[in-house]
């Protein structure tokens, strides 16, 4: 995180006039909102934070906000992330995305961030499906969902991204529900603020291709125990619950990956000695 | 005691150091190079290899002479085995010349009769018996001491390259120069009148460099100071010199979990202004497509170093090929304008690695830059090319109150780039169709005007005379690239020896295509022969499709991972020369 703005800015500061492409009812608009608040609520500047994200329906998010933003290739944007935030580490980097984008196509990328453990925010919207396409499952849909690709459900078993967080070494691990604003505005204020990589799975319903969730409003609630600082804690509740416990689930405290730049030791010609006879 | 007089110059002579991986030929053979280099000679050291890490065949393919050589000879002078695991492997890569010597340890059985010559000059050096002599002692150093004795390198140079590679405190060193003194004193008996001239003159400024340390160092000249690396062959090395060199002057490298990751790394560290690169062969390439194509749609400046290996798929990974011509020309989807160079020599990989900085900086564009394992991994004595100034400067936005446009339709297509952390011209890079402000749209209008000014930024930069090499006159001319030109310069040398007048055109700058630039320099050239190394003839057809040539065209061309040899291109030379 980077230093605080000397003016405080509102929500509405980081929002831009792009009118997004997302459904009426789509819980991203949710998730645009409270990024937003905890932005100013942690007094950022806005060209202090690049927002990057792949493809998807969610991915779209950095055309709608007023920072910096990079919208790239699918599924990577977590690498994009990881070279902005090593090469520039005074800046606040969040990647954005949705659970096809995070899960299936950058999944190898999801692990390796979790590992490495460079200072970001990875928020992912996990509705289940792939939207922009249409409605196909997705790594977290359930295996029985029938759908026109896969009529019947794919009968795959559903991907466990905060296990696998945990498990892959992600310093902050947090699930949180886009209709909760305030509650999942201050978990992601948290998740920027932890050292890291730190990780917010955000459910987001599509209201379009699976309306069901529309359903999650009744079923969210507040984690009944604190975060804990035990991995092996942390996964057993994540792996005995229901799957609607919203908090912060784990905080860590491993060191951040961060190899210094700009420290000059010697000149750049001087190199050529070892060339020399 | 009085020393014959020596003559001024030697010809060249071309050794093959082989024996199975682990056996230490690698090393024998740097040794070998780095005390020729010490004696003040000049010469290179390939590598080739099978894929096995340990216990596969592998040779040094070493060429020293009193000048400057770039370039294997057609065939070898001295071809020394510490065993023949698997050597028959190698034969087609080491042809033996008619006077030349076989050098192997009897205990070993026989040499492959593939490999052999009828007639030729055999000896007998117990290197394994003769070592185990030596507490410590190994034969590949026995095997070096006897070399250096035969072709006149002094003992003190072999020694001193010995202590430069294991370093003053080892403990193998005493081992090692006890084992190479057993060699120099098998090999003193032995009369062989090919000694090498020294030229002492500049020794001390000459520099010992592979193609991968030199496109390495050209790029942290050129300004880069953040690589994303992922390890393959033979690009490695490359990527292992640039990891210390960064932290020494304050740039960084990051292991990437994949091609897919390093590629979008250094894409993400360029968008906030550090120049960035990654360096791969072509199976990383053909990964990364995509995200070039990113590179080119959001604007954002990116060094590619493909070290081509013989390809399709997993191919050869140890020997070379030019085979990546078409996916670096070609590879992207959707209409991506960008720059592919190719460096021409070990030497030439420093300044055109430079150079492709310059241009991925102040195009704002994905520049992709195809050496190959022959540049790549030959270690090579060279004289240090001039620094070209050659510098990545970045055309940066200020803000002036009105809304940033990103993507501004410029005269040249070049538009200021926002670094994040400047107030007020926040925008999104997009590999969406965007209009001027970055805004996804797609819309005709948008698209096309977008895909314009793209396009125009490859004609906005003045590549001045580094487009291509172009060498002598005559009514013929060699058309070429990348690692095939040292070949080629020899072999018009040759033809030139035998009074044939040949032109060298060897491109550097391969997109954007300079058809005008060509068909100039190839004015009053009636016959073009086109050398390259691929099976298809990817060159070939890239000048017919990008150039109009009046001149007669012939492709020659051989894949790898045979290199060409001078002689086969001089032979071609000589026939079609005739009337």
């Amino acid at each position: 995180m980077n230093a605080p703005s000397p003016t405080l800015l509102a929500a509405k500061d980081f929002k831009s006039d792009t009118k997004p492409v997302w459904c009426p009812g789509c819980g991203d608009y949710g998730v645009l909102t409270l990024l937003t608040r905890a932005l100013a609520d942690l007094a950022l500047r806005p060209e202090n934070v690049a927002v990057v994200s792949g493809i998807g329906c969610s991915s779209r998010m950095p055309a709608y906000m007023n920072c910096y933003g990079f919208h790239g290739v699918h599924g990577r944007a977590l690498a994009v992330a990881t070279g902005l935030k090593v090469a520039r580490p005074d800046l606040t980097v969040i990647a954005t995305g949705g659970d096809g984008d995070g899960y299936s196509i950058g999944g190898n990328h999801f692990i390796h961030a979790c590992r490495r453990n460079v200072d970001l925010t990875y928020i992912v919207m996990d509705n289940h499906v792939y939207g922009m396409t249409k409605g196909q499952s997705s790594p977290t849909t359930e295996p029985d969902w029938d759908n026109a690709l896969m009529p019947g459900g794919t009968g795959v078993r559903p991907f466990q991204p905060l296990v696998i967080a945990l498990a892959s070494g992600a310093n902050f691990v947090a699930r949180a529900f886009s209709g909760d604003i305030t509650g999942t505005a201050e978990i992601v204020a948290q998740a920027i603020k932890a050292p890291g990589f730190a990780f917010v799975e955000i459910m987001s319903p599509c209201v379009t291709f699976r309306p069901e969730q529309r359903e999650w409003k009744e079923l969210a609630r507040p984690s009944p125990v604190p975060p804990t600082d035990d991995p092996a804690r942390a996964a057993r509740r994540l792996m005995t619950d229901d799957g609607f416990n919203i908090g912060v689930l784990y905080t860590g405290n491993r060191k951040p990956y961060q190899p210094a730049t700009g420290q000059e030791r010697k000149p750049l010609n001087a190199l050529a000695q070892g060339f020399a006879l | 005691m009085t020393v014959a007089a020596r003559p001024k110059t030697s010809p060249p002579v071309s050794i093959a150091v082989t024996g199975s991986g682990g056996t230490g030929v690698m090393t024998a053979g740097n040794m070998l190079l780095e005390a020729a280099a010490l004696a003040g000679c000049y010469g290179f050291m390939g590598r080739t290899s099978g894929p096995q890490i340990r216990g596969g065949e592998a040779a040094a393919l070493i060429r020293l002479a009193s000048g400057p050589v770039e370039g294997y000879a057609d065939c070898f002078d001295l071809l020394i085995s510490v065993d023949w695991l698997n050597l028959e492997r190698l034969t087609a890569e080491i042809q033996l010349g008619a006077n030349a010597i076989v050098i192997g340890d009897p205990s070993q059985g026989e040499p492959p009769a593939s490999i052999m010559v009828p007639g030729i000059r055999r000896l007998a050096l117990p290197m394994k018996d003769m070592a185990k002599k030596i507490p410590g002692g190994r034969p590949n150093m026995v095997a070096l001491g006897y070399v250096a004795c035969l072709i006149g390198l002094p003992e003190a140079a072999v020694a001193d390259a010995v202590q430069r590679t294991l370093g003053a405190e080892s403990d193998r060193l005493a081992a090692s120069l006890a084992a190479i003194k057993a060699g120099r004193i098998a090999a003193s008996a032995v009369d062989y009148p090919h000694k090498l001239v020294p030229d002492l003159a500049h020794r001390d400024e000459r520099w010992l460099m592979t193609g991968n340390e030199a496109a390495g160092y050209g790029a942290l000249k050129g300004g880069v100071r953040f690589v994303a690396a992922y390890p393959i062959t033979p690009a490695t090395e490359m990527l292992e010199w640039m990891s210390p060199a960064l932290t020494e002057i304050g740039g960084v490298l990051v292991q990437a979990e994949d091609e897919l990751a390093s590629i979008n790394m250094a894409i993400g560290a360029s968008y906030g202004g550090t120049p960035a690169l990654t360096a791969t062969s072509g199976p990383g390439l053909s990964l990364m497509m995509e995200s070039l194509g990113l590179a080119v749609a959001a604007e954002v400046p990116i060094v590619v170093v493909d070290v081509m290996r013989a390809g399709p798929s997993t191919g050869i990974p140890t020997k070379m090929e030019q085979s990546d011509l078409n996916i670096a020309l070609y590879g992207q989807h959707g209409d991506a304008p960008h720059v592919v160079v190719a460096p021409n020599s070990v030497a030439d990989c420093l300044a055109t690695t430079q150079w492709a900085v310059h241009l991925a900086e102040a195009m704002q564009v994905p520049v992709v830059v195809l050496s190959d394992q022959l540049m790549g991994q030959t270690r090579m004595v060279i004289d240090p090319p001039p620094d070209r100034g050659f510098v990545g400067e970045r055309q940066l936005a200020a803000a002036n109150g009105e809304a940033y446009r990103r993507y501004a339709l410029t005269p040249s297509g070049i538009s200021p780039m926002a670094i994040p952390g400047m107030a007020g011209l926040m925008y999104t890079a997009d590999g969406l169709e965007h209009s001027e402000r970055g805004t996804p749209s797609s819309q005709a209008k948008d698209h096309l005007a977008q895909l314009d000014k793209r396009e125009r930024k490859l004609h906005a930069v003045d590549f001045g005379p580094h487009w291509a090499d172009i060498e002598g006159e005559g009514e013929i001319a060699v058309l070429t690239w990348g690692s095939c030109t040292g070949a080629v310069r020899e072999a018009i040398a040759r033809a030139r020896d035998q009074g044939i007048a040949v032109k060298l055109v060897s491109l550097r700058l391969l997109l954007p295509a300079q058809p005008d630039r060509l068909a100039a320099a190839l004015a009053g050239v009636k016959r073009v022969l086109v050398v390259e190394q691929t099976h298809s003839g990817q060159f070939h057809r890239y000048l017919r499709a990008e150039h109009t040539l009046a001149a007669e065209l012939k492709s020659m061309r051989r894949p790898g991972p045979l290199p060409m040899r001078p002689g086969d291109i001089r032979d071609e030379l000589v026939r079609w020369s005739r009337p």
